[in-house]
């Protein structure tokens, strides 16, 4: 008999009488405005949050903060005047080594944890967000969901080859439980709160 | 081999440098604080509890066919499934995986799993690197120590051990040890390994049968760097790792990091359903005994474990004992119960190693009845006779006198009986007790004598 | 009602003073209260040892003992709750069941049972409480630090009733203290390690006398202060409780 049938065969003896699965009760958020408790929390885990009505906007902190000089990409394609907004999906994700910065949308934020759901929908290249020195994630304050739970609601029978939440920069505290950011991933994490108007470009 | 010593004994060397436990008492205790803070600031922390507990309840009872929804929702999405009955049939499936796309260098992110196979060792015995690349993992195997908590690898090492390694490993300045800059050093060192690499192995932390899709928590973002770098990306899980839904993910991932390290969330959690385009993606689902202990009806709730390490921080005895002195993959409570199924005679003294406070029964995310379980153990050590054959002894002569009051009454006076009989209370060297404690000082008369004077005799 | 006195059989060889305390206590507040003479010990140092099946004889004599009473009291957290999780018999069993039920350690049947709104005792010192964890955890004697729960504390219930008493706020509030049964010998390093930082904690705070529900706690406590050389006692919860002091 092969390992797996044999596994199988042995679990299939041994697993105890069947046990319904629970209806997962709702959850609730006890802080009603959702946007200032994701912005407490995502602050409180080291990401800078900032409220903006246009992309413009976003440019121009990304600006100030980063200058030019170093390699930007981003998916907006607004940013074309400073970044690479069109990477091949076929393009070697090593090349991608030497990215400053990347700027890309997120579908939904969730308030109890600052995360931000990101998938191959808004990714270049997976590594992306994980390789460059700093990561910029732009998401309409109306897609901040309160709890994992909600997120998950959303986020539904959605088809990806990859997803992720990100939440902060990249840390460890392996040291002496001392914090630093910035171990193996990007540095930094600037999200941008879109205030959605009239401009419904940014629908993702 | 070398016999291993046991936990008190290794307990006991470990408590020979006070300061230094005090230290690691600390920075455990900081942990659990972090950890009961952030349960506080979810009014339904108990009930979340309760929920994923019972969803891993329902998982256990039907592993076989969540394996077989995993397996084919996996297959489609692309996965290659390996199964690998025990730790030596793990080890060969990566070695063969490895052989086949000619790669003798890769890098692997937390898994310990692969810790309680001996992966490193296995792969290095047939010329294969592998380099870790989390940061705590990086610095214990720079020091040829194993991890000594499942969470936290290296909280054992004070940041100059560290420092020394990194000076000799990496060549950073003699002296430094700020973490900042180690961990600067650390990432420069592991970006040039993930960036060279064609392999990558890490673990699963949820593998969600109604998708095929497997997640991945880091605060680091190691695992990401390796498999999406990679070519090869092979993942090893339990097959306990099972969960059913996604939307179950909405439980778990709320309740993981909050417990661990007192988080909101882990800084990346990923979740893996294909492969790139062009590249493989192996799952290697490993049994290695845990079927075994599904089938043990005391002890099958251990395999709910979401390998949280909440256990760990909070129990006074491992934050007095270090990670190390549990000799097994996993260490503290959960590994005390964990690896008497794997191995009895070698782990027998670990479910000793507590007072059975039940702490770590109270923070486990699903509940697991862990001190319960150390006590069960206990029986079933006896039973199977790897006991000590002196404490047996002595056990049966102190039962003998319980069980006949006139013994035990007629033993002499207050104190006396006692002092013959009880292991803790003889007054000289030998006596552990007496190491660092003095003896109770034994009254004029037992409550029993007293008693007699100073009530009616009717009662007998 | 007739209560039978389990007293634990360390605490009738080397703590009697708590057991009369207990009595006189329970007397106090009109309970009747018997002490079967023929106890011994409820088994648990051996069943914690592994040793449970080796329990046979002394369970059928503890259920012969105190079969009879409506309740069973004792100033031990330990020994109920092993009582309450672990008794049973093959000759007795529906006995065992029954005692199981009206067993119980004496805090909880004072603030449970007789629902003791006040007490006359006065105790004028600095006193810090040590929750022994059986009771704590395993009786629900207290809530405890690691649940989302709200708070509270059936012996601090209690000790707030004493007068002059003041109770010392501790960094680490329901921390073993390393005692554990013969873990205190077989893990001697830690077990003391445990007993010296339990310790340290009520001494940083000025605690001059520790107290609780469990008598073993106690001892191991009361063993490392001594050795140190401190005037820090220990004292049975029963004991100040039952105090009268000017």
């Amino acid at each position: 008999m092969s390992s797996r049938d044999s596994i199988l065969a042995t679990v299939a003896r041994n697993q105890p009488a069947g046990l319904p699965l629970p209806v997962v009760p709702s959850f609730v958020l006890e802080e009603e405005d959702l946007v200032e408790k994701f912005t407490n929390v995502a602050v409180g885990i080291g990401s800078k949050v900032f409220r903006v009505k246009s992309l413009e906007e976003v440019k121009q902190v990304l600006l100030e903060e980063h200058g030019t000089s170093g390699r930007i990409i981003s998916s907006f394609p607004q940013f074309s005047a400073i970044a690479e907004t069109a990477i091949a999906p076929d393009v070697d994700p090593h090349s991608l080594a030497d990215v400053h910065l990347a700027v890309l949308p997120a579908q939904l934020g969730v308030a109890e944890n600052g995360a931000l759901w990101v998938t191959d929908a808004q990714l270049p290249l997976r590594v992306l967000p994980f390789i460059c020195q700093h990561l910029a994630l732009v998401v309409p304050q109306q897609s901040i969901v309160p709890l994992m739970q909600q997120a998950y609601e959303v986020i539904g029978v959605q088809d990806y080859g990859f997803g992720t939440f990100i939440a902060g920069p990249s840390k460890t505290a392996d040291i002496e439980q001392s914090l630093v950011l910035g171990a193996h991933g990007a540095r930094t994490l600037s999200i941008f709160l879109y205030y959605q108007t009239q401009d419904k470009r940014l629908i993702f | 081999m070398k016999e291993t010593e046991d936990h008190a004994t290794l307990a006991e060397a470990f408590n020979a440098d006070e300061p230094r436990v005090n230290w690691h008492d600390e920075t455990l205790w900081f942990i659990r604080q972090k950890r009961d803070k952030a349960a506080h600031t979810i009014p339904d922390w108990e009930l979340l509890r309760e929920t994923a507990s019972q969803i891993k309840h329902n998982v256990l009872s039907n592993l076989h066919d969540y394996l077989l929804q995993f397996e084919a929702n996996a297959k489609a999405n692309g996965i290659i499934v390996h199964w690998a009955a025990d730790a030596a049939e793990h080890n060969q499936i990566v070695h063969a995986i490895l052989q086949k796309h000619g790669v003798d260098r890769i890098v692997k992110s937390k898994s310990m799993l692969t810790e309680e196979c001996h992966l490193n060792e296995y792969l290095a015995e047939h010329g294969i690197e592998v380099i870790d690349s989390d940061l705590g993992e990086r610095i214990v195997q720079l020091a040829k120590e194993p991890p000594s908590h499942i969470v936290l690898p290296c909280i054992h090492k004070k940041k100059e051990e560290i420092g020394d390694l990194f000076h000799e490993h990496l060549g950073t300045a003699p002296g430094v040890s700020d973490p900042q800059v180690l961990t600067e050093a650390a990432r420069q060192h592991l970006r040039e390994t993930f960036l060279t690499r064609r392999a990558a192995l890490t673990g699963v932390n949820f593998a969600v049968a109604e998708t095929g899709e497997f997640v991945i928590c880091t605060n680091e973002g190691n695992a990401d760097m390796g498999a999406h770098l990679a070519d090869v990306h092979i993942a090893c899980v339990g097959i306990e790792k099972i969960i059913p839904k996604r939307e179950h993910l909405g439980v778990f991932l709320r309740l993981l990091a909050r417990s661990a390290t007192g988080q909101p969330i882990t800084t990346y959690s990923s979740h893996f359903k294909k492969p790139r385009e062009g590249h493989e993606l192996h799952l290697v689902f490993v049994d290695n005994g845990r079927s075994t202990q599904l089938g043990r009806e005391d002890f099958r709730n251990s395999l709910k474990c979401i390998r949280c390490g909440a256990c760990m921080n909070t129990c006074p005895v491992y934050r007095r004992s270090g990670g190390h002195s549990y000799h097994a993959a996993v260490a503290g409570p959960i590994g005390a119960i964990l690896a008497p199924n794997l191995d009895m005679k070698k782990n027998a003294d670990l479910p000793f190693a507590s007072t059975l406070c039940g702490s770590c029964s109270n923070v486990c995310p699903v509940k697991i009845d862990i001190h319960q379980q150390l006590y069960k153990w206990r029986q079933v050590i006896v039973q199977e006779g790897y006991a000590d054959r002196k404490k047996t002894m002595g056990m049966k002569a102190m039962t003998q006198t319980f069980a006949s009051p006139s013994t035990f009454k007629l033993a002499g006076k207050a104190g006396r009986w006692f002092m013959r009989n009880v292991p803790f209370v003889l007054n000289n060297k030998m006596n552990p007790w007496y190491k660092q404690r003095e003896m109770p000082e034994p009254p004029k008369e037992s409550f029993g004598e007293w008693y007699l004077r100073n009530r009616k005799k009717t009662d007998e | 009602m007739t209560v039978g006195l389990f007293i634990p059989c360390y605490v009738d060889q080397f703590y009697p003073n708590a057991a009369i305390a207990t009595l006189e206590l329970l007397e106090k507040l009109g309970v009747r209260v018997v002490y079967p003479p023929r106890q011994t010990c409820c088994g648990q140092p051996m069943a914690n040892s592994g040793f449970e099946h080796l329990t046979k004889e002394s369970n059928d004599l503890f259920i012969k003992n105190f079969k009879e009473f409506d309740y069973i009291v004792a100033p031990s957290g330990s020994c109920v709750l092993h009582m309450k999780e672990h008794l049973h018999s093959d000759r007795y069993p529906a006995e065992a069941k029954a005692i199981q039920g009206k067993v119980y350690e004496l805090i909880e049947f004072l603030t449970d049972v007789l629902q003791v709104e006040n007490l006359q005792a006065r105790f004028p010192h600095k006193v810090g409480l040590h929750q022994s964890c059986h009771g704590q955890r395993g009786l629900k004697l207290a809530s405890m630090t690691e649940l989302v729960a709200p708070a509270f504390s059936k012996p601090e219930q209690l000790l707030r009733m004493v007068e002059g008493l003041e109770l010392v706020e501790l960094t680490r509030k329901d921390e073993c203290c390393g005692f554990g049964g013969t873990f205190c010998v077989a893990e001697e390093a830690v077990s003391v390690k445990m007993g010296k930082d339990r310790v340290a904690d009520h001494l940083q705070h000025e605690a001059a006398y520790i107290t609780g529900a469990d008598m073993s706690c106690l001892m191991h406590m009361e063993g490392i202060l001594r050795r140190q050389k401190s005037n820090v006692k220990v004292l049975h919860i029963a004991e100040i409780l039952n105090a009268q002091e000017l």
